[in-house]
């Protein structure tokens, strides 16, 4: 359909080579070389300050990079400006202009074009109308962005951002604004509006599980440095290191070390052990909260012991906060409420814990 | 429907604000000015009449709110830029001249008369090189622009500053993102988004150069029918003890500036309520 993005390529593959950025003393961006493969829509996840909106800003062209290299489509972008590089932006505080009206932000783009390129009235009212139909906020073209929701707001950006026919839409913490409720709705149908153009797309954003749900690929950034990239799946059931495990969901730290190939948690032997880690090495295994097997009654020999210190329910699970006996530490599990109603644990209960999985990385990192 | 007015608000004294500020408002402002229409009073509307549309009164309207009008829109242009660059770039020298900005709100009027004229003169650094262009500046209309142009700097570029800091940087990204050139991001999108504020500048710097007068009459020359700015023919007339003759001007000269000011507020109101405030 003429006025979704028009064109019969989906969109540009995008590689970024070695790109360094300094902001005087602080590097935003250190050596990051990543590939943005024809169609996808990737994320750029990590907290804040980990370089992820400079990227963003350099691929768009609103930043340069100090060294490194930007290739869209396999030509080099990276002295081109912001006009020339024909890419959708979509911001956090959406940059909707206030003095015009819904239909007027998303004509903009075709408006200022020069005279020989720019469509007829009719084509232009045409495919504005096409756009708000796309995003859903047809009956409401002549409202002021003044007069219109966060989420509607945001969906006009959009809008006018797609009425250029980028090859390459760029969205910086698109949702970060937005109520709980309203990023939900929002996400999820920003994941079906792509599934429908198949532009390739880049969100920037610190919420892990907005990227997890949302994306095609995740990439992880911290401190300036690219952690790991992957589908969403892959960053969350293989991370790379500890950041990433850490990043992407809580994780228990428990003292664990290697024995004969095997990792031991006190008196437990788990899988998770790799050939890198030495023999009788100390180590820090890490366990998701779900992940542990809490029985009643504890017998003193296999398994952790702790007693229940509070209970705390959260919807459809409940957390536990547990205070172990053989280091004297406070660790967090999470059960089913099935599980825990099964149980019928009160705070002061003894309990016998079991990791159903571990993870153990050779290099420790802390968030 | 007096009750009505009254909201409920963590901060009481409603009736006390209200009730102070009618009364400054009145000693301050209402009661001169109540003064200055009560003197006319004494003059009958024929004499009233042909006081306000002498000849030489309304050759002074014409160059009092001419040059205020041509001085506005100057500063208007330029306080703009200044302005900008403020905002947008940092330079060495750059808090230094942010203060460079104030200077004509603090200096006495008659200083800054003195030394435009001594600049300005024939003889003086800049005069020098535009009496050989046949450019008079002082002692001409031109010089009473200069002077207005001088005092009312400071009100575009302190009313623009802010709102230029608000706008921030984003809407011309957006713009230039979706192929607008510079010149099109800036007449579409930036100087849309600042005209409130603009149009609050020029209001403020019109004012305030109507009612000048201390540094007008050291560079106009006084010349009636050429060179006297009203508030001086004010002057005039009071020294020749026409008391009447003199407020009937004022009368004349409030009137129109109020009107003036009036239809500015309302543009202001208009676009503000267009476009939702900026």
């Amino acid at each position: 359909m003429e006025g979704k993005t028009g064109s019969n390529q989906p969109g540009m593959k995008i590689e970024i080579k070695n790109i360094t950025k300094r902001f005087g003393a602080f590097t935003a961006l250190d050596n990051v070389s990543l590939d943005f493969p024809s169609g996808d829509l990737v994320a750029l996840l990590g907290p804040s300050g980990c370089g992820k909106t400079t990227l963003l800003r350099i691929i768009a062209g609103m930043e340069t990079p100090d060294s490194g290299e930007v290739l869209f489509d396999g030509e080099d972008a990276t002295r081109r400006n912001v006009r020339e590089r024909h890419v959708g932006l979509v911001f956090q505080h959406y940059a909707l202009f206030r003095h015009m009206s819904v239909f007027e932000n998303v004509a903009f783009g075709l408006r200022v074009r020069p005279r020989e390129d720019r469509p007829s009235k009719e084509e232009i009212r045409e495919r504005v109308h096409g756009l708000l139909k796309l995003v859903q906020l047809d009956g409401l073209a002549a409202r002021y962005p003044t007069q219109l929701s966060g989420g509607q707001r945001q969906r006009v950006a959009l809008a006018r951002a797609l009425a250029v026919q980028p090859k390459l839409l760029l969205l910086d913490e698109p949702f970060g604004a937005l109520d709980a409720k309203v990023r939900k709705e929002l996400r999820r149908w920003l994941r079906l509006l792509h599934d429908e153009i198949h532009i390739t797309s880049i969100f920037v954003t610190h919420d892990q599980e907005e990227a997890l749900e949302v994306a095609d690929r995740v990439a992880v950034l911290n401190t300036g440095k690219l952690e790991q990239v992957g589908t969403p799946d892959d960053v969350y059931q293989r991370p790379a290191n500890a950041f990433v495990y850490n990043f992407l969901g809580s994780g228990v730290r428990l003292a664990g070390c290697i024995k004969g190939g095997r990792l031991r948690v006190g008196s437990l032997t788990l899988d998770g052990a790799e050939a890198s880690h030495r023999e009788d090495q100390e180590t820090v295994v890490y366990v998701r909260p779900h992940d542990f097997q809490v029985e009643r009654s504890y017998d003193g020999a296999t398994g952790i012991g702790a007693f229940v210190a509070r209970v705390l329910p959260v919807g459809p699970v409940v957390r536990l906060e547990l205070f172990r006996y053989d280091t004297a530490e406070f660790i967090e599990v999470e059960l089913t409420r099935e599980r825990f109603d099964e149980l019928g644990l009160q705070p002061a209960d003894i309990v016998r814990l079991k990791p159903k999985s571990a993870r153990v990385f050779t290099e420790d990192y802390s968030i | 429907m007096i009750l009505n007015l009254k909201r409920h608000s963590v901060l009481p004294g409603f009736g006390l604000t209200l009730g102070f500020t009618l009364l400054y408002l009145s000693l301050i402002v209402l009661i001169p000015l109540g003064a200055t229409f009560l003197k006319t009073a004494s003059l009958t509307w024929p004499k009233f009449w042909a006081t306000v549309t002498s000849p030489r009164a309304l050759a002074s309207y014409r160059l009092s709110f001419g040059a205020s009008a041509i001085a506005a829109l100057i500063n208007t242009f330029f306080g703009l830029i200044v302005a900008w660059v403020l905002v947008r770039y940092r330079f060495p020298g750059k808090r230094i001249a942010d203060a460079l900005v104030d200077l004509p709100f603090a200096l006495p009027t008659a200083v800054a008369g003195i030394s435009l004229t001594a600049v300005f003169a024939k003889n003086g650094w800049i005069g020098q090189w535009l009496e050989p262009l046949g450019i008079k500046a002082v002692f001409s209309p031109l010089g009473v622009v200069i002077a207005l142009t001088f005092i009312g700097l400071p009100f575009v570029v302190r009313t623009v500053q802010p709102v230029l800091e608000e706008l921030g940087t984003e809407f011309e990204e957006a713009a230039a993102s979706l192929g607008a050139t510079r010149w099109q991001t800036f007449t579409r999108v930036i100087l849309p988004g600042i005209w409130p504020g603009l149009l609050t500048g020029f209001a403020m710097a019109f004012a305030r150069a109507v009612g000048e007068y201390g540094s007008v009459v050291f560079i106009s020359g006084n010349m009636p029918m050429r060179t006297e700015i009203t508030p001086l023919l004010i002057i005039t007339k009071l020294e020749q003890y026409d008391y009447a003759g003199a407020t009937a001007i004022a009368v004349a000269m409030l009137v129109v500036s109020f009107a003036l000011l009036l239809v500015i507020n309302l543009l202001q109101w208009w676009t503000r309520k267009r476009f939702g405030g900026v």
